[in-house]
C-alpha cells in the first residue's frame, strides 16, 4: 500500500490535503479497536509513508510558548453551568483520566473562584504583614523573589469536591464528581520564615489570609500551621503561577481544604481570636443531622479515586487492561491503596508509582484481566496515619447527607458487558 | 484596645490597633532605619487602614457609623434585589438571604444570613469586602451598616427604624449562634484493619447517576435541587 516516494513527493499539495482524510480513518479505526481493522496487507500506519515521514514540520520559532498536540484537545477543564449562579463564582473540573503521574499540568488545574480571576500587574502587586507581629512590613514581588524560598509538590483539593454525591450517584463523570483536586510543585517563602521576619508577638494565636481579587477572599489560619508548611508561593511547576491559581503570589496550605490557599495573596494580619468569616462560617462548615455544624474541619481526609477505567474512559471488550488511580491525604503520606472489581467483596493492594510524598497525589495501578460481563471497581486509600477511606454509609451514619464538604467515600464505577462505565451506588 | 484618634482622622479610615501594637510600631519606628531592612519596609499606617478593613465578632475592625435598616431598603432594592430578590429570597441560584428559620435538621436546609450565619459581623465584613458582586469596596461604610441591617431586618433580627452604631451593631446575637462547634472531631470513620476476601459488603446497586440525567453533556439540563 506504501505509495512511490517520488511520486508522492511530487503530490505536496495532494498529500497535505489528503491528511484530513488520514486522520479521519484513524480516528475511526481505534474506536473500532485495532485489532479487528487490520487489513491482509498489514497496518496502514506502518505501511503508509506520512506526511510526517516526509515533509518538514513546524520550526522553532512557530510557537513562543507551546501547547498540547491538537490531538488532545478534548482534554480539558470543564464546568456544570448549573451548579452556581455565575461562572465568575463557580468552579471547573480538571480532567483526572487523561493525566499521568501526579503532577496536574497549569493549563488543567481545576479553578475556583469567587470573584473571578483576578489580573495583577505584579509591579502593583504588595504582600502586607501586620497586626501582632514587632515590625508591620510591606513587600514587593521582587523583595519576595529575594527571599529564601523551597519547593515542594502538594496537592490542592476543594472541600466541595465528591459534595454532589452524598445522597447517591449524581454526575456520571470522573471528571464532575473528582475533578477538583489537581496537584502541583509550588516554589515559594515558608510562611513561617515571613512571620519570623515579622517578628511573631507573643498571644498572636491566629492568621488572616486576604487575597486581592474582587471577592476580596479571607480565611482564618491556626498559627500552628501557619509556623509548619504554609508557602507563600509564586510559581507553579516551575513557572510563574497562572492566574486562575492566584498569579503572582498565593498561599499554598498544604493538605488543608483548598478554600485556605488564598489566591492573589495580598495581606497577612496576625491576631489572638479567629476572624469568623464569610468562607468559615456560612460556607465551609459541616452541617450535621442534629441541625449543628462542624467548623474548622480544615484537613481533606484520606481519598482515592480510579481514573480508568471510568465514565469518560469506557473499556472496549474482555481483555487485559490497567485499572489506575489517584490518592491523596493531608495527613502525610499514601501507605496503601487496594482494589476491588467485585464491589468491595475481594481486594488486592496496586502498585503505588514512586516517590510517595506527603500531602501529595500518589498514582496506583493494578492489571485487570477483564473476562466481560459486569465489574464493580473500587478503590480504597489508607495513609500513614492508619486512617482508612471510609464508605458513604460510614460517613452518612455520622455526618448525614447535608454536610455537603469533605466527602471521601470510595467510589463505585460499574463496568457493564458493552464496556461503558457508570457512576453507581451500591447499598 | 485603644485607638489612634489621630491615625484615625489622617487616613479618614478607622485603624484598629491595640496598646501593644502601637508601642511595637513606636518602637520599631525608632529602630527604625529602614535601609537596614534587607526585605521589604515598614508600613505606613495609612497603608494598613486602606487594606486592614477585616472584622470580627468581638466588634474589633468596625468603623465608626450608624444606619437603621429602613436606610437600606432604597439601597438594597437598587444594589442587592437583582440577584437575591426584593425580599432576600434569592433569584436564580444566587444566595438566599432570608428565612429557612427551623430548617437545619430537614432533609433539605435552607442555610440563609437569618437561619445558619453565627455572627453580624460576618454581615458587614462580607458586604463591605465583596458585595455588591462585581462592585466590590464601593459602599460608605454608613451603607454597608444600612445593607447589613436591612439583611438583618428582613429576617427579623432587627426593627426597620432601629438605629445602630459599632458599638451596638456589634452586640447583635444572630439566631444560630450555638449552632457550630470545634475542634474538628475528626477521624469519624472506622479505622480497624480492612477485609481483603469474602468481605460481607453490600453489593446492591442502588443508585447510578446516569437515570438522574443531570450531568453535562448528556441530554438533560437537571438541577440537584
Amino acid at each position: 500500500m506504501a505509495g512511490d516516494p517520488k511520486s508522492d513527493a511530487a503530490l505536496g499539495r495532494r498529500g497535505f490535503l489528503k491528511s484530513a482524510g488520514i486522520m479521519a480513518g484513524t480516528a475511526a479505526a481505534s474506536a473500532a479497536g485495532a485489532r479487528s481493522t487490520l487489513a491482509a496487507d498489514g497496518d496502514a500506519a506502518i505501511t503508509e509513508l506520512k506526511d510526517w515521514n516526509q515533509y518538514l514540520g513546524f520550526g522553532v520559532d512557530a510557537q513562543g510558548y507551546g501547547v498540547p498536540s491538537s490531538f488532545e484537545e478534548d482534554t480539558i477543564r470543564r464546568w456544570v453551568p448549573w451548579l452556581t449562579a455565575s461562572p465568575e463564582s463557580s468552579v471547573n473540573f480538571s480532567p483526572l483520566y487523561d493525566l499521568s503521574g501526579f503532577v496536574t499540568p497549569n493549563g488543567l488545574h481545576f479553578e475556583r473562584h469567587h470573584g473571578g480571576v483576578a489580573e495583577i500587574d505584579p509591579a502593583e502587586h504588595r504582600l502586607m504583614i501586620h497586626g501582632m507581629v514587632d515590625k508591620e512590613l510591606v513587600f514587593t514581588m521582587d523583595d519576595i523573589r529575594r527571599m529564601p524560598s523551597e519547593s515542594h509538590f502538594y496537592f490542592t483539593e476543594c472541600a466541595a469536591n465528591s459534595g454532589m454525591e452524598w445522597r447517591g450517584a449524581q454526575l456520571n463523570s470522573c471528571q464532575f464528581t473528582y475533578g477538583m483536586v489537581s496537584t502541583a510543585q509550588w516554589t515559594g517563602v515558608p510562611l513561617k520564615w515571613l512571620l519570623e521576619y515579622a517578628g511573631i508577638r507573643d498571644g498572636a494565636k491566629w492568621i488572616l489570609a486576604e487575597g486581592a481579587d474582587a471577592a476580596g477572599m479571607t480565611r482564618t489560619i491556626p498559627i500552628e500551621k501557619a509556623r509548619d508548611d504554609v508557602l507563600v508561593a509564586f510559581a507553579q511547576n516551575g513557572e510563574a503561577i497562572r492566574p486562575e491559581q492566584g498569579y503572582p503570589l498565593r498561599l499554598v496550605v498544604p493538605g488543608f481544604e483548598g478554600n485556605m490557599s488564598i489566591k492573589w495573596l495580598r495581606r497577612i494580619e496576625l491576631g489572638d481570636a479567629p476572624w469568623m468569616t464569610r468562607e468559615e462560617t456560612s460556607k465551609y462548615t459541616d452541617l450535621l443531622e442534629d441541625g449543628r455544624a462542624r467548623m474548622f474541619t480544615w484537613v481533606q481526609e484520606a481519598k482515592s479515586v480510579i481514573t480508568t477505567p471510568c465514565p469518560e474512559r469506557p473499556v472496549n471488550g474482555p481483555g487485559m487492561y490497567k485499572i489506575q488511580g489517584l490518592a491523596w491525604t493531608g495527613h502525610g503520606r499514601i501507605e496503601r491503596v487496594d482494589v476491588s472489581t467485585d464491589g468491595g467483596r475481594n481486594w488486592q493492594t496496586a502498585r503505588l508509582h514512586e516517590p510517595v510524598l506527603p500531602k501529595c497525589m500518589t498514582r496506583f495501578e493494578i492489571p485487570w484481566d477483564h473476562r466481560g460481563g459486569d465489574a464493580l471497581l473500587v478503590s480504597r486509600a489508607m495513609d500513614e496515619t492508619g486512617y482508612v477511606q471510609p464508605t458513604m454509609a460510614e460517613l452518612q451514619s455520622v455526618r448525614g447527607v447535608n454536610s455537603i464538604y469533605h466527602n471521601n467515600a470510595m467510589q463505585t464505577w460499574l463496568v457493564n458487558p458493552s464496556g461503558e462505565v457508570e457512576n453507581v451506588r451500591l447499598g | 484596645m485603644s485607638v489612634s484618634a489621630e491615625a484615625r482622622a489622617r487616613a479618614g479610615a478607622y485603624l484598629t490597633l491595640t496598646a501593644s501594637t502601637v508601642l511595637g510600631l513606636l518602637a520599631t519606628t525608632a529602630l527604625a532605619d529602614e535601609a537596614s531592612l534587607p526585605y521589604g519596609r515598614l508600613a505606613v499606617p495609612e497603608e494598613i487602614a486602606a487594606w486592614n478593613t477585616d472584622v470580627r465578632p468581638d466588634g474589633q475592625g468596625l468603623p465608626p457609623g450608624s444606619a437603621s435598616a429602613a436606610d437600606g431598603e432604597d439601597l438594597f432594592m437598587e444594589r442587592c434585589s437583582t440577584c437575591h430578590g426584593e425580599f432576600g429570597e434569592g433569584v436564580d441560584r444566587w444566595p438566599v438571604l432570608m428565612g429557612g428559620f427551623d430548617t437545619l435538621t430537614d432533609d433539605r436546609p435552607e442555610k440563609t444570613v437569618g437561619s445558619y450565619w453565627p455572627y453580624a459581623s460576618t454581615v458587614w465584613d462580607y458586604i463591605h469586602r465583596a458585595m455588591p458582586f462585581g462592585e466590590a469596596q464601593s459602599l460608605s461604610n454608613d451603607e454597608v451598616y444600612a445593607a447589613a441591617l436591612y439583611v438583618l431586618y428582613l429576617n427579623d433580627i432587627v426593627e426597620l427604624d432601629a438605629v445602630y452604631d459599632q458599638d451596638s451593631f456589634a452586640a447583635i446575637e444572630m439566631p444560630n449562634k450555638d449552632g457550630f462547634f470545634m475542634p474538628d472531631p475528626r477521624p469519624d470513620t472506622p479505622m480497624d484493619e480492612p477485609c481483603m476476601s469474602d468481605c460481607k459488603v453490600p453489593t446492591e446497586i442502588v443508585g447510578k447517576a446516569r437515570i438522574l440525567d443531570v450531568t453535562p453533556d448528556q441530554e438533560g439540563e437537571g438541577s440537584l435541587d
